[in-house]
């Protein structure tokens, strides 16, 4: 992992709203098949900066550079629209926290699987089917429902849907916006264990944002601290959460609720 | 303007008409934008619709590109669900006979410019004839994707992979494509087109075709079209290709196996007959056969 080139790398990103700052001078580098965690509390700045980073909000200053599987490094904010959307559905997954915005609740669920794959060009409806059924199954989402709609699946479905969806067609970075938020903790701890196993096995890279640090610690290696848009701490994970040096993270840290 | 539409202007402005009921400059305006749409074909060109003296949905996109292109010279020939005698077909004939002062048909091969809704002829379009296709709803995304915006940047980045998801719910809900009619078209390779609501039966006669197709949509403002000999491939799977309907009946006046066929209930009893709903291909096939018109009979003519 060391000696691989980054697959992202974040420089100064600044974005401004106004007067107000969403987030400001975030640095970070991102590995192969590495899982960074950014935690924080609500308006810390944590989507801002995941919208940033997934070249859906232009930054007001700062490059965001990604080592793409066919063209090598590319500043993201110079490629057309037309590349950056291309990017974030072959080489990206988005899995948003609500799975009602990543999903297109009208179709079966084969199709929202399979719509990845046709937008890259699969035209062979079988194919299709199989590697939905496969993705399906990956998620642990019973074969037989392939032509159900969303709607009539738990929500802990729905993000897993979501999440096959985006892994369909085999990208290599996953950003994830409160994968695990609204839903019961027993289902939380499956579909953590679900995802640990599948970032593992795919080599996935991923930027896990959320304010749950339950999530973060069994998740993710590295770890940043945000507070009011600006990173207050970086570091690898258990050493963040054992031995928090910014006041900010202490209180955070301190603030879990024993069980 | 050649020296008798000048004739016939003159003749109508003393009546208070602009020949072809449109203003010159609106005209002008119309001819502009069917311009860019045969120079890139499949996309869709806005402008500035008017109103006619007709409602929205009863055609008003094909009767401003016909007023822009018409000429008295032309011959013009309207069917309106593959009929010419349906009260939408006689009166757009009626119109132009009076603004525009031209030979009316009904016989496909004589006419110069045919204003459709619904159907393309059974006799094949010959090089130099005009398919004025009357269009409700332009844009083949809509349903998927309500926002215009989206819809155009889907275009302009041939981002068309939704269309098959559409698709593909089809198959998966009912083991085929079931979408009957405006089915959805490739042009070129690039655009992707509503060919308006003519049945899948029709695509293949777009494909290829030598004559100019062009598509008016009045409500939406939105002209496109299809320039002779352009490529138009219907969406299909690999192993679902494309197909069209077929019957196991032939049309009862003409014999007729290989056209489009409109199901007729006869009675309250469930008898039906099938006829073919091109009236003209079906008529003259029963005039070859020696039948007689049915349209003469009945002291109806």
């Amino acid at each position: 992992m060391t000696a691989a080139a980054p697959l992202l790398q974040v420089q100064g990103l600044t974005k401004r709203y106004g007067p107000r700052i969403g987030c400001a001078e975030v640095s970070f580098d991102l590995y192969p098949g590495e899982v960074i965690g950014v935690v924080g509390e609500s308006g810390s700045g944590k989507t801002t900066l995941l919208n940033c980073l997934s070249a859906q909000l232009e930054p007001s200053e700062g490059t965001v550079v990604y080592n793409s599987r066919s063209r090598g490094p590319l500043d993201l904010y110079s490629l057309s629209e037309a590349e950056r959307r291309l990017l974030l559905r072959s080489e990206w997954g988005l899995v948003r926290q609500n799975p009602r915005d990543g999903l297109r609740m009208g179709v079966s669920a084969g199709a929202n699987v399979g719509e990845r794959m046709m937008a890259v060009g699969a035209r062979h409806y079988g194919e299709i089917r199989g590697r939905a059924t496969h993705w399906l199954q990956q998620l642990e989402i019973d074969a037989e429902r392939i032509d159900d709609r969303p709607a009539t699946f738990s929500g802990g479905m729905q993000q897993r849907l979501q999440i096959a969806r985006n892994l369909v067609t085999e990208p290599r970075l996953v950003f994830m916006d409160e994968p695990t938020g609204g839903l019961d903790v027993s289902v939380q701890a499956r579909l953590l264990d679900l995802l640990r196993g599948l970032v593992r096995d795919l080599g996935l890279a991923c930027i896990l944002v959320t304010h749950d640090l339950g999530v973060v610690r069994l998740l993710s290696h590295r770890l940043l601290v945000m507070q009011k848009g600006r990173v207050v701490e970086q570091g690898l994970t258990d050493q963040v959460l054992d031995d928090p040096q910014h006041p900010y993270s202490q209180m955070l840290v301190s603030s879990i609720l024993p069980v | 303007m050649n020296e008798s539409q000048t004739t016939a202007a003159s003749r109508l402005s003393e009546q208070g008409y602009t020949y072809a009921y449109l203003d010159e400059q609106t005209k002008r305006m119309i001819r502009r934008a069917l311009l860019k749409a045969v120079a890139i074909p499949g996309y869709q060109v806005p402008f500035g619709s008017r109103e006619m003296p007709m409602p929205y949905g009863w055609g008003t996109g094909g009767v401003q590109v016909t007023a822009a292109i018409i000429g008295p010279s032309d011959v013009l020939k309207v069917i309106d669900q593959g009929a010419d005698d349906t009260t939408n077909a006689v009166s757009i004939r009626k119109f132009f006979a009076a603004t525009a002062e031209v030979a009316t048909t009904t016989a496909t091969e004589r006419a110069s410019i045919v204003q459709t809704r619904h159907r393309v002829p059974e006799t094949p379009l010959q090089e130099g004839q005009i398919l004025v296709l009357q269009v409700p709803i332009p844009e083949p995304l809509r349903w998927l994707e309500a926002r215009e915006s989206e819809t155009r940047k889907m275009h302009a980045l041939e981002e068309y992979g939704v269309m098959h998801v559409a698709l593909y719910e089809d198959l998966a809900r009912f083991g085929r494509i079931a979408k009957t009619y405006d089915y959805p078209v490739l042009v070129e390779g690039r655009y992707l087109m509503r060919p308006s609501p003519i049945p899948k039966f029709d695509n293949p006669k777009l494909d290829n075709s030598p004559a100019l197709m062009l598509f008016g949509a009045g409500r939406e403002r939105r002209i496109y079209a299809l320039p002779p000999h352009t490529r138009v491939e219907s969406l299909a799977f690999e192993d679902h290709p494309f197909e069209v309907e077929t019957w196991e009946e032939c049309c009862a006046l003409c014999g007729a196996g290989d056209s489009f066929l409109d199901e007729v209930i006869m009675d309250d009893s469930g008898g039906k007959m099938f006829v073919c709903s091109d009236t003209d291909y079906c008529n003259r096939r029963q005039a070859a056969q020696g039948k007689p018109n049915p349209d003469t009979l009945g002291g109806k003519a």
